[in-house]
């Protein structure tokens, strides 16, 4: 089986106040697929992806990543392959410098100290940012700690990479490189997002939920097309897929 | 909120000088950690009036700034701010001790004078002392050696836990207090009535926040146990010269008055 497989079966997830945020979502996504996933604020995009790292376990229903089931004993293994890049990186970025951030990671899978530095400079090469690396992250521009974190995931060197938001709060051309260096990897991508535009450029299959239910799964430019499902999800049309607002007035 | 925000910028200050990559930040957190001690036991045991043996100890801490290029401003701030403390613990000295020592042109020096003095420059010295392990350290190479030396896990643990976490209660602190006084209309500081609140809410985002980053954490394998070695930390030619020549320094100076012995070759010279 591939490690690349990422597998939901009616799954459910109720938080502890009983807010269902979940309620029997099904996907399959396979190797080297990118995948995005919409919603309105509160459908439930944040626990999905949550799901997936173990952070939150199911309250029934089963999520299947590559060779394992989603269980409190497979969860170590769970998250050497999957590399989850929270919303706001200086969640993520919690050491004293972008290095010992970088190596958080790979030092805690057991490495020894010469492949720790092999693996953490290879990481900040690959996202442009090896000259940060004696940084403080707080001192980072926006864009700059979205980097880092996504090369304190890299050095990890998952099959997975999902994301939750990870364009919020960057300027235009931080978003743009982002989109960049994004396109340019082949790992499995999951992508939880309110940014069409990005899911439109990196994602080739979409899922829409919409009060913890899946509402729509299917290739991206096809639901982007739909305006009813769309409305249904709170959602609207990507920019890029919206008329010219100065020529489609005349 | 200024002072609260002016507090967590200089704890910060102290990270990113730690981060530095001088001569002296290379050197094996050990050694500089043992130097350390060594230092703080020599000037902690000179008596109450050896002012003069105590001067050339200066040269610890000089060597140190200069060669760590570390800013004086900022370290001699830190001193100064704790040094009330110690200047009323000594303040009656000079009214109990009325032991005359010396007399200059009339002025009779009594130990009480001295030995205040003799304390100030301790207390100048050993804080100092700290202030520039910790620039030259950094909180997780200090823990690091904490578990080197045996001390327990779970105790290094806590304290690096607790340096984390007080950023995040730092930060979380003055985002509330800038909401709550950009919607109080007049007066100062935060009324009496909203202090419950406050913290109640304090506590809960903190906590929220400290969740997520636990998140975060274990989403790169942390398994309740923190990896700080940062790089290979092989004691080296260099950290055996900077141990045994400052051993051996603060060892002549606490046997012999080097002051004493450059005033009596001075006069020597002269007659």
């Amino acid at each position: 089986m591939s490690h690349h497989l990422v597998e939901a079966k009616d799954l459910t997830y109720v938080y502890p106040d009983g807010t269902k945020a979940l309620q029997g979502v099904n996907f399959r996504i396979t190797h080297g697929e990118a995948v995005g996933i919409v919603g309105a604020n509160g459908a439930g995009k944040s626990t999905l992806v949550m799901q997936l790292t173990g952070n939150f376990l199911p309250v029934s229903g089963t999520v299947r990543v590559g060779d394992y089931p989603l269980t409190p004993k497979t969860i170590p293994q769970i998250r050497r392959n999957v590399g989850m890049i929270f919303q706001n990186p200086d969640d993520q970025l919690f050491m004293p410098t972008v290095y010992d951030d970088v190596a958080f990671g790979p030092l805690n899978q057991g490495l020894p100290l010469e492949e720790v530095e092999q693996k953490v400079t290879e990481a900040l090469q690959r996202v442009g940012a090896y000259h940060l690396k004696d940084r403080p992250p707080y001192k980072l521009s926006g864009g700059e700690k979205r980097t880092v974190a996504l090369a304190t995931v890299l050095a990890m060197s998952p099959d997975i990479l999902v994301m939750d938001e990870p364009s919020s709060a960057l300027d235009p051309r931080a978003r743009r490189n982002l989109i960049q260096l994004l396109a340019g990897f082949r790992h499995t991508k999951i992508i939880a997002s309110h940014d069409l535009d990005l899911i439109l450029d990196l994602c080739e299959r979409t899922i829409v939920l919409s009060g913890g239910q899946v509402i729509a799964d299917g290739p991206t430019i096809e639901i982007f097309n739909n305006e009813k499902l769309l409305a249904q999800g709170h959602l609207e049309k990507p920019l890029v897929l919206q008329g010219c607002p100065v020529c489609s007035r005349k | 909120m200024a002072k609260l925000d002016m507090a967590w910028r200089q704890i910060r200050r102290l990270d990113e000088i730690a981060s530095q990559q001088t001569v002296i930040h290379q050197l094996d957190p050990r050694v500089k950690l043992i130097v350390t001690f060594f230092y703080i036991v020599t000037v902690v045991s000179y008596s109450k009036y050896d002012l003069l043996g105590l001067l050339p100890l200066i040269l610890y801490p000089v060597f140190l700034i200069s060669l760590a290029e570390l800013p004086l401003k900022y370290l001699l701030i830190r001193v100064l701010l704790a040094t009330p403390f110690v200047f009323f613990v000594g303040i009656f000295n000079p009214v109990f001790d009325h032991t005359p020592l010396f007399q200059v042109n009339g002025f009779v020096l009594t130990g009480g004078w001295l030995s205040l003095a003799v304390l100030l420059v301790k207390f100048g010295f050993t804080v100092m002392a700290a202030l520039i392990l910790a620039a030259i350290s950094g909180i997780n190479e200090i823990g690091g050696v904490l578990l080197r030396f045996r001390i327990p896990r779970v105790f290094v643990m806590q304290l690096l836990f607790m340096y984390r976490y007080l950023s995040v209660l730092m930060e979380e602190t003055g985002r509330s207090i800038r909401a709550y006084q950009l919607r109080r209309c007049e007066g100062r500081g935060i009324h009496h009535k909203a202090w419950g609140s406050l913290v109640g809410q304090l506590l809960l985002r903190t906590i929220d926040r400290a969740q997520r980053i636990y998140q975060a954490m274990v989403c790169r394998g942390f398994q309740g146990e923190l990896h700080l070695s940062r790089r290979n930390n092989k004691a080296g030619i260099g950290d055996g010269v900077y141990l045994i020549g400052w051993t051996c320094f603060f060892i002549l100076t606490r046997w012999v008055n080097i002051p004493g012995l450059l005033g009596r070759l001075f006069m020597e010279a002269r007659l």
